[in-house]
């Protein structure tokens, strides 16, 4: 029982991480119907961006006021950085294809992707590398068997109010109601006075908003950082996209944290070799019986 | 036939074979590891020390001018060795008529695919690195094992580094030694990686009655990010010691963050595919102090003496760092290269192939050594390794017996 909570702790820490990176996607695809593989190597850059400054002012050794500020200070750096840069590849790349073949932007899309992996390459290395350990690893649950440290605790402290916001936002700000107009229709959106490219540019900015704070939380929570590490988490959180039914924010959410889930229970009670097997195995299963995925909505019909 | 095709024939039957007698003082050498990827730092150092072998000998063997050329079987989208890339390698070297020796590869199961394609074309194969048993021991490797990589019935594989069926082995009697009984075995699910931790497994198993257990056996995704929840479940069963079979690029690194990070206080030992900086670099310095307990198949570089020390020495001195612990190997195979040309007295890739192996009592960078009848080194010695103020320490001698 108590291992089965422990698990239940780490899937939940890993899924939520996920699940901010699938917002990022779905979010998009929702709006413009754009796979944006690309969006896994923008968290890649993030998290490079938040180990350069981690390193620079020397947080591993810094007291816990100091601590708090700078990750504070490292949140909101990089947090801005992923949205500009995320703003500005649909500004660059993908606003000139607006009107094309839906396949044009998909292959840019993997050609950014690629940029953004060489970038990294040149940045930081091939190599793994380790990211100091800032927050202590201590167990805030006392002497108990049971382990909740900080690191579980900050991932908790900022994946929720960020997923609530956006909630929130989406649902009752003006620009949230754009976005879902844009979503539906983007035609007669236009003819309704919304300024759509305007909005997908909100999209996309919101989305690496995300994906910012994600790279921090990965970099401080899972210790290693890699060139590579945005192809992998994205493959996931992809997953985590379609599983909750694309285009579908709670889906997303959702989506992330089953998968975190999965590969949890399945590497204690099945194995963990079989973790990527099963993680696809219910994909595969989902999708047959609801295309739409978990929460998604019925396919609506595009003319 | 016209007065354009007349000159064109002739030119193909007079002139042709001049151009190609000059080049016949040339003999290429050709080398395959993953250079984009995170083994990079490892394999520049091998290539470092190839190029050192060769510049001492004034790019010469005997008669012959050497020319040596760096081929990569890594894509950057994989980050490591992918079966095309060194499949082209060795089709690429096979169909440069020039090219008379391979040096490689790091992966053994790069070699895999290289060998038999090597082995038709008579080209002798020289591995700094590949340590699984198979690629060259009989009834030590899988079914089949080594005939298949062997196609033309001859032998043209040989590698300067001691295979795995010794590492595993010297491997688990140094747990039992450092009296670390309770045993969690891992490994990546790749030839080397898995092939090594089956080797500790059976030999941890012999030593059962000594009071080696092993806790439990599984494979990873060396492809995940994290492994909280596997170390969450070893944890549970209480092991002194976890055995890795597998790289820094498997993912080394992040298992022993993630054993710290679910409290589970145990050493960490992995074989010599982690005896290189960046294992140290992604898992952290701390982190491995007084845990990790790393094999490696020879002695580190700050202990190899004689002509090894002074490789050593001029390598600092050229590249103003220390070499990676793979550097002497890649030194050495390129001293036996020049060495089988120098036998061979000729270009050609069987006589070539062939005065490789007849390589004996070879006064090396490494020691006095020969090639086995399988092509492997008669070297045993191994060490054992332990991270101190963030570099590796000697330890011990291991398998001197």
């Amino acid at each position: 029982m108590l291992i089965f909570l422990q698990q239940l702790i780490n899937g939940l820490t890993t899924g939520t991480l996920f699940a901010l990176i699938a917002i990022g996607y779905t979010m998009v695809y929702g709006i413009i119907e754009l796979i944006n593989f690309a969006h896994g190597d923008l968290f890649m850059l993030g998290a490079f961006l938040a180990l350069t400054i981690v390193t620079k002012l020397g947080l591993e050794h810094a007291g816990p006021a100091g601590a708090v500020a700078g990750i504070t200070l490292t949140f909101a750096i990089c947090m801005v950085f992923c949205a500009l840069l995320n703003f500005a590849q649909d500004r660059i790349v993908y606003r000139p294809l607006r009107n094309a073949p839906k396949l044009t932007p998909l292959v840019s899309a993997i050609g950014v992707s690629f940029v953004f992996m060489g970038l990294g390459q040149i940045w930081k290395g091939v190599a793994d590398i380790n990211f100091p350990d800032v927050i202590p690893n201590r167990n805030l649950l006392g002497n108990s068997e049971l382990r909740f440290t900080a690191k579980d605790l900050l991932v908790i402290l900022v994946t929720v109010p960020l997923m609530a916001g956006l909630t929130v936002f989406v649902r009752f700000t003006k620009l949230g109601k754009a976005m879902r107009a844009t979503a539906q229709n983007p035609i007669a959106s236009r003819l309704m006075g919304i300024d759509v490219d305007r909005v997908i540019g909100w999209t996309f900015a919101i989305g690496g908003l995300l994906a910012g704070a994600a790279s921090v939380i990965y970099g401080l929570t899972i210790n290693t950082v890699s060139f590579q590490m945005g192809y992998q988490n994205g493959l996931y959180a992809f997953t985590a996209a379609v599983l909750g039914g694309i285009g579908n924010l709670p889906g997303a959410m959702l989506g992330g944290i089953v998968i975190g889930l999965v590969r949890s229970l399945g590497s204690q009670y099945v194995g963990e070799q079989w973790t990527s097997a099963l993680v696809f195995g219910i994909l595969i299963l989902l999708l047959v019986f609801r295309p739409s995925g978990l929460l998604g909505a019925r396919t609506r019909e595009k003319v | 036939m016209n007065a354009f095709l007349r000159l064109a024939v002739a030119f193909l039957f007079v002139v042709a074979p001049f151009a190609s007698a000059q080049e016949s003082s040339v003999i290429k050498i050709v080398s395959s590891f993953p250079r984009t990827g995170s083994a990079k730092n490892q394999t520049d150092s091998i290539v470092y020390g190839i190029t050192m072998a060769f510049e001492e000998a004034g790019w010469k063997s005997g008669s012959f001018t050497i020319k040596f050329e760096d081929l990569d079987d890594a894509t950057a989208a994989a980050g490591q060795w992918t079966a095309e890339k060194e499949a082209a390698n060795a089709d690429q070297a096979i169909k440069d008529a020039d090219v008379m020796i391979y040096i490689g590869t790091y992966n053994s199961g790069a070699a895999k695919v290289s060998m038999p394609k090597l082995n038709q074309a008579n080209m002798l194969m020289i591995s700094p690195a590949n340590s699984w048993p198979g690629l060259t021991k009989p009834g030590k490797g899988d079914q089949g094992e080594p005939e298949k990589y062997r196609p033309s019935g001859k032998i043209n594989y040989v590698r300067v580094v001691p295979a795995d069926d010794i590492q595993g082995v010297v491997s688990a009697d140094w747990a039992l030694k450092l009296g670390l009984k309770k045993v969690f075995i891992l490994d990546d699910r790749e030839v080397y990686g898995k092939g090594i931790a089956d080797l500790f497994h059976a030999r941890a198993d012999e030593l059962k009655d000594q009071g080696l257990t092993v806790l439990g056996h599984e494979g990873i995704d060396a492809q995940a990010q994290e492994f909280k929840p596997l170390m969450t479940k070893i944890k549970a069963k209480g092991p002194q010691l976890i055995y890795f079979g597998g790289t820094t690029q498997t993912k080394a690194g992040q298992l022993v963050k993630d054993m710290l990070a679910v409290g589970l206080d145990a050493k960490f030992m992995c074989p010599d595919g982690c005896f290189e900086e960046a294992f140290i670099d992604s898992a952290g310095a701390d982190n491995l102090e007084k845990r990790a307990l790393i094999t490696f198949g020879g002695l580190p570089p700050e202990k190899l003496t004689g002509k090894g020390g002074a490789f050593v020495a001029n390598y600092k001195k050229k590249y103003g760092k220390d070499p990676e612990g793979y550097a002497v190997y890649g030194y050495e195979c390129g001293k036996v290269a020049l060495e089988a040309v120098r036998r061979a007295g000729k270009k050609d890739r069987d006589a070539i192939r062939a005065a490789g192996l007849t390589i004996k009592n070879f006064d090396g960078a490494l020691g006095k050594w020969s090639f086995d009848k399988n092509g492997d080194t008669t070297l045993r010695t191994m060490s054992g390794n332990t991270v101190k103020g963030g570099k590796f320490t000697f330890e011990t001698l291991l398998g001197e017996d």
